[in-house]
C-alpha cells in the first residue's frame, strides 16, 4: 500500500495554513487506508518549520538546500518527481494556492499521473480517488473520478479542510536534493511586497464592500456618499480592481486583504470563495445581491435580496436619521 | 514575436441562475449568454499589445463548438492574425488534461515565442490547460501573471500570490504564461473590424486533421449537483422602509453610529 505524500507550503520558512488543512486531509485518508501520512519539507534551514510539522505527519521527508529557499515551480517539480518515482505514494496532497497552481498539473503530466485541482474533498473508495470540485463561478459542485491508477495528484482548496491538531511526532528522514541549481530557463528573481496605499482597510470598523454589482464607475459617487455617512471604509472584490475603479490595496480577499470589521456590508458581492476567505472573519456581516442564490448569502449574518442602487441610498437616509 | 492565445468561450454564470440539466453533468445554457472567458480577454489582449510592440504574428485558438467561431472572430477583429477552432463536438467529455492535449495537437507546428491563456475558465475552473500545454510543449510557464517585461530577450513575468505578495521571475523563451484578470485594459472590437474580420482566415479542424485518437482525460465528471446550503443569513424582507430600519438597528445595537 503506498503512502499519502502532503507538500510543506512556507513562505521562507513561515508555514502556511494550508499545510496543515493538507497535512488534516492527509491524515484522515492515511487512517482510512492504513497508510503512513509523510509531509515533504522542502527548505533551507528548516529546523524550525520542521517542528512546527512534526506532530502532524508520521515522516518528514526533508530536504534542506539553499536551492529552495524560495519557491520555483520547476525545482520543486524536477525534486518531486525523483521522490514519487521513487517512493510510488498512493497520494500527494498540494495545495491550491499560487505555489500549488504553478507546479501541480506540469508535475502529473510529466509523471503521467491522473490528478485534479482545487477539490472541496477528496476520498479514496476501492482505489479510486473521488474528488468534489466547484463549476460554474462557485454556483454548482461536481463529484469527479480520478482515472484508476496506482497514483493520484490532488490540489486542494485553502480552508476547505479546517485544519486539526495531532500528535503523531514524525520521524524525520533526510533526503538528498536530486539538482543542484535552479535550471536556467526559469530562475526565481525577488519577492515584491504589495504597496502601501492610502487607507488601511485591515484596520477600519466598518466596511462598505462593492463588487461586480456595481455595473459601471458612473455609479461610485453615490457608494462614497453612503460610506461617508455610515463613517466607515470602501473595499472591493476583484472586478473592481480588475476595471480600475479602485486601487490594489482596496481588494478584500485572497490575493488581497484579509479584514476582520466589527461590520462588513457587501454590496453586489456574489460570494467567490476567493472572496469569503478575506472577510469571514467579520463581526457582522451584511450583504445586499439581487440574486438569491448568490454564496453570499450562505457567509453573511443578514441578507437583502434586492438592487443594491435601490438600498443604497434609502439606507443611508436611515443612517443619517439615526444618528441624528 | 510569434504568439498564440487559447480562447474559451463559456457561459456567463457570475450573475446567472445556474440550472443543472437531466444529464447532471450540464447545466441548462438556453437562457444564458455567451462571451470569451474573462480570463482570456486580458490573455488576448495582452498579446496584442506584445504583437503591436515587437510584431510578429497572432494566433488565436479555440477547443469549442460552432459557435466559438463567434469568439474568434472577435479575437481576429482585436488583431489577431488567424485563428483555429479545434472541433470539441468530435473529442467527447473533456477535462484540463484532454483539453491541453488536444490543443498541443493541433498547435505544436505553429510557430510561438510565447504562448498565453487566462489562468482559469469561469466554467469549468481547472486552472490547469495553459500549465500542462506547456509541459507538453517542453517550455517553461508562469502562472497567475499580472505583470510581463521583456528584457535582454527574457521574459520576466510577475505572478500574483496570496496577499498581494508578487514573484518575479526571469523565464527564457519560447514560454508559456497564463494571465490572470487586471493586467491590462481589454480593448473593444469596432464594428468596423468586425466587419473587416469577417474576412480573415479561420481554419477548422478535427481529429482527421490532428492525431488526437488516443488523447484520454484523466478525470471524469460524475454529476453536477447545487451546493449544500451553508449557515444561511437572515434575510430581511418587506418594504424598502421596513427593511433599512432593520439593517439600521442592527447598525444601532452594535454601537457602531
Amino acid at each position: 500500500m503506498g503512502e499519502i505524500f502532503a507538500l510543506v507550503e512556507h513562505r521562507q520558512n513561515a508555514v502556511r495554513d494550508i499545510t496543515f488543512e493538507l497535512l488534516t486531509c492527509g491524515r484522515r485518508i492515511a487512517e482510512q487506508q492504513n497508510a503512513q501520512l509523510t509531509a515533504l519539507l522542502f527548505g533551507h534551514n528548516i529546523a524550525q518549520t520542521c517542528d512546527a510539522v512534526k506532530n502532524h505527519a508520521h515522516r518528514i521527508l526533508a530536504i534542506d538546500h539553499e536551492l529552495y529557499k524560495t519557491f520555483n515551480a520547476e525545482t520543486y517539480q524536477a525534486t518531486l518527481v525523483d521522490i514519487i518515482q521513487k517512493e510510488k505514494p498512493l497520494l500527494t496532497l498540494i495545495g491550491h494556492t499560487a505555489f500549488g497552481w504553478d507546479l501541480a498539473p506540469s508535475l502529473a503530466t510529466q509523471l503521467g499521473i491522473p490528478f485534479t485541482t482545487d477539490c472541496l474533498a477528496l476520498e479514496i473508495r476501492d482505489d479510486l480517488a473521488h474528488a468534489t470540485r466547484q463549476m460554474y463561478d462557485g454556483k454548482l459542485n461536481a463529484h469527479v473520478t480520478l482515472k484508476k491508477h496506482d497514483s493520484y495528484i490532488v490540489t486542494l482548496r485553502s480552508g476547505s479542510v479546517p485544519a486539526e491538531d495531532a500528535s503523531l511526532n514524525a520521524e524525520v528522514q533526510n533526503y538528498e536534493p536530486p539538482l543542484s541549481a535552479e535550471p536556467e530557463y526559469r530562475k526565481f528573481l525577488e519577492y515584491i511586497e504589495a504597496a502601501v496605499g492610502e487607507v488601511d482597510i485591515t484596520k477600519a470598523d466598518i466596511i462598505v464592500s462593492i463588487g461586480r454589482g456595481i455595473k459601471e464607475q458612473a455609479n461610485m459617487p453615490a457608494i462614497e456618499d453612503f460610506v461617508k455617512a455610515i463613517g466607515g471604509v470602501l473595499a472591493c472584490s476583484r472586478p473592481v480592481v480588475d476595471a480600475g475603479w479602485l486601487p490594489k490595496d482596496r481588494q478584500v480577499g485572497s490575493s488581497g486583504k484579509t479584514v476582520k470589521p466589527k461590520l462588513y456590508i457587501a454590496l453586489g458581492i456574489s460570494g467567490a470563495f476567493q472572496h469569503i476567505v478575506g472577510m469571514k472573519g467579520a463581526d457582522t456581516i451584511i450583504a445586499v445581491n439581487k440574486d438569491p442564490n448568490a454564496p453570499i448569502f450562505n457567509e453573511a449574518d443578514y441578507g437583502v435580496v434586492e438592487d443594491l442602487f435601490k438600498v443604497v441610498p434609502a439606507l443611508k437616509e436611515k443612517i443619517v436619521e439615526l444618528k441624528g | 514575436m510569434d504568439i498564440i492565445v487559447c480562447i474559451k468561450r463559456v457561459p456567463q454564470t457570475a450573475e446567472a441562475d445556474v440550472k443543472i440539466d437531466a444529464s447532471k453533468k450540464d447545466i441548462i445554457k438556453d437562457r444564458l449568454t455567451f462571451d470569451m472567458n474573462e480570463a482570456d480577454t486580458y490573455a488576448l489582449e495582452e498579446a496584442i499589445l506584445f504583437k503591436e510592440k515587437f510584431g510578429g504574428t497572432l494566433t488565436v485558438v479555440s477547443l469549442g463548438g460552432v459557435e466559438a467561431e463567434d469568439t474568434l472572430r472577435i479575437a481576429l477583429a482585436k488583431g489577431a492574425d488567424h485563428a483555429i477552432r479545434i472541433k470539441a463536438e468530435e473529442f467527447g467529455e473533456l477535462d484540463g488534461y484532454k483539453t491541453a492535449a488536444i490543443i498541443r495537437e493541433a498547435i505544436k507546428d505553429t510557430k510561438h515565442d510565447i504562448i498565453f491563456t487566462g489562468c482559469m475558465a469561469t466554467d469549468d475552473a481547472y486552472s490547469q490547460v495553459g500549465v500542462i500545454l506547456a509541459e507538453l510543449l517542453g517550455i517553461p510557464h508562469a502562472t497567475l501573471v499580472t505583470k510581463i517585461d521583456m528584457k535582454n530577450d527574457k521574459l520576466h513575468a510577475y505572478r500574483e500570490l496570496e496577499g498581494g505578495l508578487l514573484e518575479h521571475l526571469e523565464i527564457t523563451l519560447p514560454a508559456l504564461c497564463t494571465i490572470q484578470t487586471g493586467i491590462n485594459e481589454p480593448r473593444y472590437a469596432s464594428l468596423l473590424a468586425i466587419r473587416r474580420a469577417a474576412k480573415k482566415e479561420l481554419t477548422v479542424v478535427g481529429k482527421a486533421e490532428i492525431a488526437g485518437e488516443n488523447i484520454m482525460s484523466h478525470s471524469v465528471l460524475d454529476e453536477l449537483y447545487v451546493p449544500p446550503v451553508g449557515k444561511r443569513a437572515e434575510m430581511l424582507t418587506g418594504s424598502m422602509d421596513e427593511i433599512t430600519a432593520k439593517l439600521g438597528s442592527i447598525v444601532k445595537e452594535k454601537g457602531l453610529l
